[in-house]
Order: C-alpha cells, then structure tokens, then sequence
C-alpha cells in the first residue's frame, strides 16, 4: 500500500460537467460534502449538443422551478411525427394546450451552452468546485479500488469517484476493460441550429408565445437505415439534425452531412428553414446500445453515470433526463456510503438497485430488443412500410378520375408484389413479438 | 440549388460557423500501416467534420484534426481499432456555442 497519508482526500470528484455530472454534485454539495467537478471544456456545455428537450419533470427534481430561472428557450406545446418519401410525406400532430401553462409543462428546448452552464452555476451556489479547462486522464487505481483521478497538471483524490465523462468515456475503458463500443451500439448526431426571427418562427409553427414544436422524421434521405431526423424550436433559431446508427452509415458509404443537406431540402422540412441563416453545425455520438451495452455501472470507489453508462431511451429521445436521474442517484448512494464509511462495491451496488427501481432502467429493459430488431429489419420496417403509407397517402388525396375501387386495389396488388403474403404475415408477427416484449415482459 | 443562402451545403462552410482553439499537436493519431491495409477506410467518409483523407500520391491519411468536433464515430469505426484517439489538451478543442 503505496500510500501518501498527508494527501488530501475530498468527498467525491466527478470527471465531466454534463447533466449527469453536475447532478451528482449539487445532491452531493447540498447535503454538506466536499465535490469537486472536472470538466475539459472552456465552461459546462462548451462539448455538449443534443437533439433537443429538456424534460421538466425529471429535471424539476434536481432544479426545483428551474423554468423560472434556467435560461429555456420554448416549452413544447406539440410534437409532430412525420414519415418522408422522397419528395413526400405524411404528418401526425399532438399538441396539448395545457403544456404551455406552469404545473403541467412537459419539455423545454435548451441551448445546451446556456443551460449546462446555468445547471453548473447553481451546483457552484450549493457548494461544489467546478473546475473548468481540466482534463481528466485517468483513474488513480489502487489495490483494485478506485481512489481519484489525475489532471494533466496534478491528482484528485476522492472516498467516491463519479465517472460522467460522456459517451467516448476513455476513463470507463481504463476502469472497467470495457471492451470497445461497437458501431451498431452507437448513433452519429449532427445538426445545425439556424436563426430565424420569433415572429417567423411563430407564424410557421403555428405558435403562441413562448410555445414550441418537436418534429420526429422518419425516413427521407434515411428510407432503409436506422436514422430518425428532427426539428424543434428555439426562441429564436430553428433546429434540424439527425443520428444515424454508425454501423448503417458504415455500409451506406454517405458523408453524414450530405444526409442532413437532403433532409433540408425535402419539401416537408424546406420551407420550415428557409430564409434562415446557419449560426453552429455540430456534431456528437449518441449511446443507442441500451439496456445490452451497458457497462458495470460500479466498481470499488466508483460510479458511472449518465452517456458514459449508456442511458439512453433512444426510442423516446431521452437522454438529459436519464443522465441526470443517474447523477442523482449514484450521489443519494454515496451519501448513505459516507454514513457506513463503506466505499466497496458490494456498498455502491445500491446505485444499481436504485436505477432498477426507478423508470431508467425499466423503460431500457423494456425496449432492450428494438435497436436489434431495427439494425435487423431496417429494410422492411424504416424503408418498405413507411414508403408505403406515403403511396397510399398519395391515392387517398389524388382526384384523378381513377375509380377508388380501383385505387384501392392496385394499391394492395402492388403491396403483395413487392413483399409476398407469407412474409407481409412474418413480419406482423415479428412487430407483435416486439410489441409483447415492451408491453408484458 | 437552394435559395437558402444563408445555410450552406459546403462542409468548409458549415465547419466555419464552429468556434475552435487549436491544439498544436493533433489528438488523432492512426497507425498509418494499418490505413494503407485498410480496404473501405470508413474514417474517410463517416467523419462529420471531414477530417480525414486518403491521400494516393503520398499512401497516407490525412488528418485535419484541426477541424475535429470530438465526437469520436472515427475510433468506434476504424475497422483495425487503431486509430489511437484522445480529447484534445485542456481548454483547446471545439467550443460549443448553441450546442
């Protein structure tokens, strides 16, 4: 035991400044301790990008009220799903009234680099040490326990480490010999965020207010490959962006970017940009492996929390809420491991039971089998069917002097020459069974 | 064709709306054998930033890390694993400003 009796060792040293990060530290400065917060970027958020809501409820219980005081840029009103052929396609829209009033908001656009930084600031007010321009490099490992971390310039200690250090997480692959992320568990993001004036926004949106909208896309430039698109609206600037799984991006040989310039110019999501002007491109990997790609989420000493253990609802584009849920959780765990003085593994598995317990890792158990089953049937699931609702659309809307009887049954001769009976039948049975498994299992 | 001037297509032009303090070493470093065995070079296409390019006179990649947004899809999609990837020092790198 190679030790420095004289060092000083604080309650806990979290490596990243994310959402999941930062939720760790204000629970943990809240209750008394002594956090310190390591982030690589020039300010909290300065790395980060995502693709779009902050979820009021979740986030609410880590920032009691925050809408009065986070810098949010709209709450979301309505969110519009929309299916894309290749120069048409088919929206649905829900909007609920009452998620423009207080008590019953539902979401909130962000810019990241405001609100991370916001999130960040009240954890520095409740007393953690944020830390900014400092790079973890690696774990301190001693006797197999994880006892701190080292910066570029000295060493941390800490009774507990908390690694929130993203999706790349280069510290869980020292920590946990994690064995490296596989293209199909993890999908690339990109957007731009472009400006547009308020009342622009409003008009084309169809919007009150601060109210805003979420678009959902399927398909487009991603017929056949597991990608979804979206757009949503800030106060004053349009979002558009998509992730794509890297194991189709991969195969389909396209720049990822070329993608996104052929969803601008889909005639559905053109006019909602038009006019505008581009303010940042970015770009940052999403964790879609789920519930089977999950790393240990603890080790002696430490924790793993947020992107950097995979917690990601990709089907509901959760993300910030999971990450932040875990941040709370593992630090509620270190609190009761202080009481004991007990920093084992066997202690911090308790964060694990916690996550088990909660909506996290329910919802991801729920729908550990879709990722696989869409990497599997993209095909037939992301390209087939949804261009065939947009044919259907088509006839269903054209006055053409074509008898509907007619229409109707072209329509389905056309189906059944493209995919047989028996294999329309197989995969009926194969979205019943994915269906089961997210609903009864 | 767009009559959206001001939301280029060009990747340079996207890249120059990012804010970035540079490193003077790059963070991205392949293993250069490897690259010249490599048959589809995924790095050169999947890269969001187009950082990488596959350059026939000199039979080598080129690496603009310059430009580089720290995503790290080129680690997870370089078919030999060896591409040795790091985040740039403290404080250089990208700076999101919307994010």
């Amino acid at each position: 035991m190679a030790q420095n009796t004289n060092r000083e060792v604080v309650d806990a040293v979290i490596a990243g400044a994310g959402p999941a990060g930062i939720s760790a530290a204000i629970t943990l400065a809240r209750a008394g301790k002594e956090v310190v917060v390591l982030e690589r970027g020039d300010y909290p958020g300065a790395k980060n990008m995502f693709g779009g809501a902050i979820y009021a409820q979740p986030a609410a219980e880590i920032f009691p009220e925050f809408w009065k005081t986070a810098p949010v840029e709209r709450y979301n009103v309505e969110h519009r799903y929309a299916l894309l052929g290749d120069k048409d396609g088919t929206t649905i829209s829900y909007r609920n009234g009452e998620h423009s009033k207080e008590g019953h908001y539902n979401s909130f656009t962000v810019i990241r680099a405001k609100w991370d930084r916001w999130c960040a600031e009240q954890a520095e007010a409740a007393g953690a040490f944020i830390v900014p321009e400092t790079l973890v490099e690696s774990l301190i490992i001693e006797d197999g326990k994880v006892v701190g971390v080292k910066t570029e310039q000295e060493e941390f200690y800490a009774k507990v480490t908390i690694v929130a250090d993203g999706v790349n997480s280069l510290l869980a692959k020292q920590a946990w010999d994690r064995p490296e992320i596989k293209p199909e568990n993890v999908a690339l993001g990109i957007k731009e965020v472009i400006s547009l004036p308020k009342e622009k926004i409003q008009d084309r949106f169809n919007l009150e207010g601060d109210a805003g909208v979420i678009y959902t896309i399927l398909g487009g430039p991603m017929q056949g490959i597991v990608g979804l698109g979206y757009v949503y609206t800030n106060l004053d600037s349009v979002v558009v962006g998509l992730g794509v799984s890297l194991e189709d991006l991969k195969h389909k040989k396209t720049k990822p970017y070329e993608l996104l310039n052929e969803l601008k110019k889909h005639p559905t999501i053109k006019p909602l940009i038009n006019g505008g002007e581009l303010l940042e491109y970015s770009a940052h990997l999403i964790p879609e492996g789920g519930f089977k790609a999950m790393p240990t989420l603890y080790k002696d000493g430490v924790m793993i929390v947020g992107d950097a253990a995979m917690l990601v609802n990709n089907v509901h584009w959760e993300g910030t809420n999971l990450a932040m849920m875990s941040g709370k959780f593992a630090a509620e765990t270190a609190l009761q491991a202080y009481d004991k003085e007990d920093y084992s593994a066997n202690m911090l598995s308790l964060y694990q039971k916690k996550l088990e317990e909660s909506f996290v890792l329910k919802d991801l158990k729920s729908y550990k089998n879709v990722m696989g089953f869409l990497e599997d049937n993209s095909k037939v699931f992301l390209g087939f069917y949804p261009s065939k609702i947009n044919e259907f659309m088509n006839q269903f809307t054209a006055v053409d002097g074509v008898p509907k009887k007619t229409k109707y049954r072209q329509f389905i001769g056309d189906v059944i020459k493209q995919r047989s009976i028996p294999q329309i039948m197989s995969d009926g049975i194969k979205f019943a069974n994915l269906a089961g498994g997210i609903l009864l299992k | 064709m767009t009559d959206n001037k001001g939301i280029p297509e060009h990747i340079d032009d996207k890249l120059f709306t990012v804010k970035y303090k540079c490193d003077e070493v790059s963070h991205l470093n392949p293993d250069q054998e490897e690259c010249k065995k490599c048959q589809d070079r995924p790095c050169a296409y999947i890269c969001p930033a187009n950082v990488y390019e596959w350059d026939e006179t000199q039979n080598k990649l080129l690496v603009g890390f310059e430009n580089c947004l720290e995503c790290g899809a080129c680690r997870i999609a370089c078919t030999a694993h060896k591409l040795d990837w790091r985040y740039p020092k403290s404080g250089c790198g990208v700076t999101f400003k919307y994010g």
